[in-house]
């Protein structure tokens, strides 16, 4: 921006502006000057104050101006747009306001369902189930329904929850556990609108915790896991060692041990939901250290991919992921929102939907399920997994029933008895057999 | 004719302005295109975002409410960026300063907020200066490069966040959900009136003329300017360069961990890990946006705070996916960046010499 030894030294090499008054604004560019650098800097010390009065003009004005008459083109620039057409398209839309995303003449539509997605919807995983469910929904005749995706739990949430209250939707399912707060709040100031919020545990008026009991189907893969290892080594990447995670885990081990009582399951820790290149990094350490199947919590499917290229087998989460690792995959603990999602706008649209429950559905409403067995998975290993998936579906729990100690061989649940539901809520330790810690 | 690059005498007045906007236009150039290949109407959907980003009130709020951490983080980013210390740990220092604030909170729950706030922000300034100083003291004594420890201790600072959340400081009643126990009142920053916007963004507008003050007016600000024009010449002139890298990263540290502080108390209440969702990364990019300016970096993080918050509206109405917006940032930052080259260099038809 100029040269200010033209104030403080005479002997700069770019004299010849003094006479250019324009030029005598403002300091900085010292290295134009490359002779006299270190000279003049002691001097310019000195001369800072008599600088600053040559100056006479602040730069910051300057910028100040640019971006005033920036913001006012911009301003300017849109509301010619949102003025001249915004109008007609406004009087057009007017009827069918309740949803701008669909076509005017679809009146009939009552119930309006937005959803709320931690991880990017993609073509697998936890929201990809949710996003499943969500197009079931959208499928009936009296639904319409939008998604944000890849919303950051915290402050970025509340936003976009609050913003779909105020379009006008029915019911908001918030399907992070990080959205819990935010929705209790956002709840509060929308007394009309039904949130239903997914693992979490607070409820309101206006506002339902829901999960699925995912850990049946964990428990129905470990069986399978259990009866394909050969190294009796299995590993397990997972995301936050929380009840529901760790439940998951314990529920794996279980079934692991049932069909093999020498395994073991290594547990490791990614601290993320959605991060393929760190899961796949964990997948590969855990098969680095010998395991042959690998399990995983986590929203995408990496860790299949990377057991697939080491050879070993491995268990999906979330969807049906045969289609990442066709070689691999044994299957997967499923999600499947479709009817209970129908259920829940349905309740809204007859007006008998209520609020301050925690629901916790299983595998006999038919939200959680375990994908179709691959080809390797000998026949009667199918059939006894096929068996207990039975049993599930008719109500009967048989995931966590006593004796069932922890890994310190303390026993949790005494013989004979069944892990009740606060028992399973509260989970923070693992059962025997597994190696890892839960922090 | 061909053309030739020559070197500005002077750099162009209004280079800036124009390479801003350029950036702007061709953004949402590209953005148009981009929806209409998705099949969707471009122009509409240019609407939606404008709406969503400064349309209306909740809009604005929102834009405001995010820009604040972004400015904080960047104004300290900027401070060491000024004196050509490459200070990339915003992220983590923006982490301690959580830590430090939450630390006193629960230390302290019952005293007024009158003191409590002051003193959470006392330590999150505390505690984000000394994890920059780390960085600051391995480079001059061990001539460790400070972009790579700053980048590193990030990673370190996340996981004694964590380390926290998950283990001494869990609320007992969150069923082992990783958060401290609520924020009490006294450890909350109110919001302003009615509205959503809490008194950070006071706050926020002090520490920024505080900065720029400070940068322009104090003998210390004109010799941290000095030296990040040249090392050795600053050393020649006898400006105690050590010291002032040492402050330089302090203070850069601190200000993330203002911007920590912030987030915690007025808008999550709470320690968790979702509290780290890249602010002082972004923070890089808006204080390059900036050009260092403190002014500047006020526009530019409410600018792309609006720009997330508008794209979010436009997910929402056309159902278009979530990377639309990573695009859009990423394609202002590369044109603004791009485009800085014409301020010190020119385009001229060769003279037939």
């Amino acid at each position: 921006m100029g040269c200010w030894y033209t104030v403080c030294c005479t002997d700069c090499p770019c004299f010849r502006r003094i006479k250019n008054k324009k030029h005598v604004h403002i300091f900085l560019s010292i290295r134009d000057c490359r002779v006299v650098k270190g000279l003049a800097l002691n001097r310019m010390l000195g001369y800072w104050k008599l600088i600053k009065i040559a100056n006479g003009e602040v730069p910051m004005k300057k910028l100040l101006k640019l971006f005033t008459v920036s913001a006012a083109c911009m301003a300017l620039m849109f509301s010619l747009y949102a003025c001249g057409e915004a109008p007609q398209e406004k009087k057009a839309e007017e009827p069918a306001k309740i949803d701008e995303a669909v076509a005017p003449t679809e009146e009939a539509k009552t119930v309006k369902a937005g959803f709320v997605y931690v991880s990017p919807v993609g073509d697998a995983g936890y929201s990809y189930a949710h996003d499943l469910g969500r197009k079931t929904v959208d499928g009936l005749d009296f639904v319409t329904s939008a998604f944000v995706e890849s919303v950051p739990e915290g402050a970025d949430s509340e936003r976009v929850i609050r913003n779909m209250a105020r379009k006008g939707f029915d019911i908001i399912f918030t399907t992070s556990f990080g959205y819990m707060d935010p929705t209790i709040k956002v709840a509060k100031e929308f007394p009309d609108t039904k949130f239903m919020h997914c693992s979490g545990f607070k409820k309101a008026e206006n506002v339902n915790n829901y999960f699925g009991r995912i850990y049946q189907s964990r428990y129905l893969t470990g069986l399978v896991a259990g009866a394909m290892t050969k190294s009796n080594k299995l590993g397990y990447v997972a995301a936050f060692p929380i009840p529901e995670v760790i439940r998951g885990i314990n529920a794996f081990a279980v079934g692991v041990r049932q069909m093999n009582p020498d395994a073991e399951v290594r547990v490791v820790w990614t601290k993320t939901w959605y991060d393929p290149a760190l899961e796949k990094d964990a997948a590969k350490s855990l098969l680095d250290a010998g395991c042959d199947v690998i399990a995983q919590h986590q929203d995408s499917p990496a860790p299949q991919e990377a057991a697939q290229e080491a050879g070993a087998y491995c268990i999906g989460y979330n969807s049906d992921m045969s289609s990442f690792a066709p070689k691999a995959h044994l299957t997967s603990a499923i999600w499947n929102w479709g009817p209970m999602y129908t259920k829940t706008v349905e309740a809204v649209r007859d007006g008998s939907w209520e609020g301050n429950q925690s629901l916790w559905w299983s595998m006999q409403d038919g939200v959680v399920d375990i994908a179709p067995m691959g080809p390797m998975v000998p026949e009667d290993v199918k059939n006894a997994v096929m068996a207990k998936r039975d049993e599930l579906r008719n109500g009967n729990d048989i995931c966590f029933v006593g004796p069932i100690k922890d890994q310190n061989g303390e026993i949790k649940i005494a013989a004979g008895e069944k892990a009740t539901d606060e028992q399973l809520h509260d989970m923070m330790w693992f059962v025997e057999g597994v190696v890892g810690t839960v922090n | 004719m061909p053309l030739t690059i020559i070197k500005r005498d002077e750099p162009w007045k209004w280079g800036a302005l124009v390479i801003f906007l350029g950036a702007l236009l061709f953004c949402l150039a590209v953005s148009a295109a981009l929806l209409a290949g998705q099949g969707k109407d471009a122009l509409h959907g240019l609407y939606v975002l404008w709406l969503g980003s400064f349309g209306n009130l909740w809009a604005l709020e929102g834009a405001l409410l995010k820009a604040i951490p972004l400015f904080l983080c960047s104004l300290g980013v900027a401070v060491a960026f000024r004196m050509q210390i490459w200070n990339i740990g915003a992220e983590g220092q923006f982490a301690l300063g959580a830590i430090g604030a939450t630390w006193m909170s629960l230390l302290f729950p019952d005293l007024p907020r009158l003191i409590l706030l002051p003193l959470m922000f006392m330590m999150a300034f505390l505690l984000g200066g000394i994890w920059a100083f780390i960085p600051a003291f391995l480079k001059l004594k061990l001539r460790v490069n400070e972009i790579i420890s700053t980048l590193m201790l990030n990673y370190i600072a996340i996981l004694l966040l964590d380390f926290l959340v998950f283990g001494v400081w869990k609320d007992p009643a969150s069923f082992g959900f990783p958060m401290t126990p609520e924020f009490t009142q006294g450890a909350i920053i109110p919001t302003i009136g009615d509205s959503r916007v809490h008194w950070g963004l006071l706050f926020c507008l002090i520490v920024g003329v505080g900065l720029w003050a400070f940068m322009r007016f104090t003998r210390l600000g004109f010799e941290l300017q000095a030296s990040g024009e040249g090392a050795r010449v600053a050393k020649y002139a006898k400006i105690r360069y050590g010291m002032l890298v040492m402050f330089v990263m302090f203070l850069s540290g601190g200000l993330a961990g203002w911007a920590g502080c912030v987030e915690t108390s007025a808008i999550l209440n709470r320690l968790q890990p979702s509290l780290m969702v890249g602010y002082g990364y972004t923070a890089i990019v808006v204080a390059w946006l900036a050009r260092l300016e403190p002014l500047n970096i006020a526009f530019a993080s409410f600018l792309l705070a609006a720009l997330r918050v508008g794209v979010e509206n436009m997910q929402l109405e056309l159902q278009i996916p979530a990377a639309f917006g990573v695009i859009m940032e990423g394609i202002i930052l590369l044109t603004v960046l791009a485009g800085q080259f014409f301020l010190l260099y020119k385009l001229e038809r060769k003279h037939s010499s």
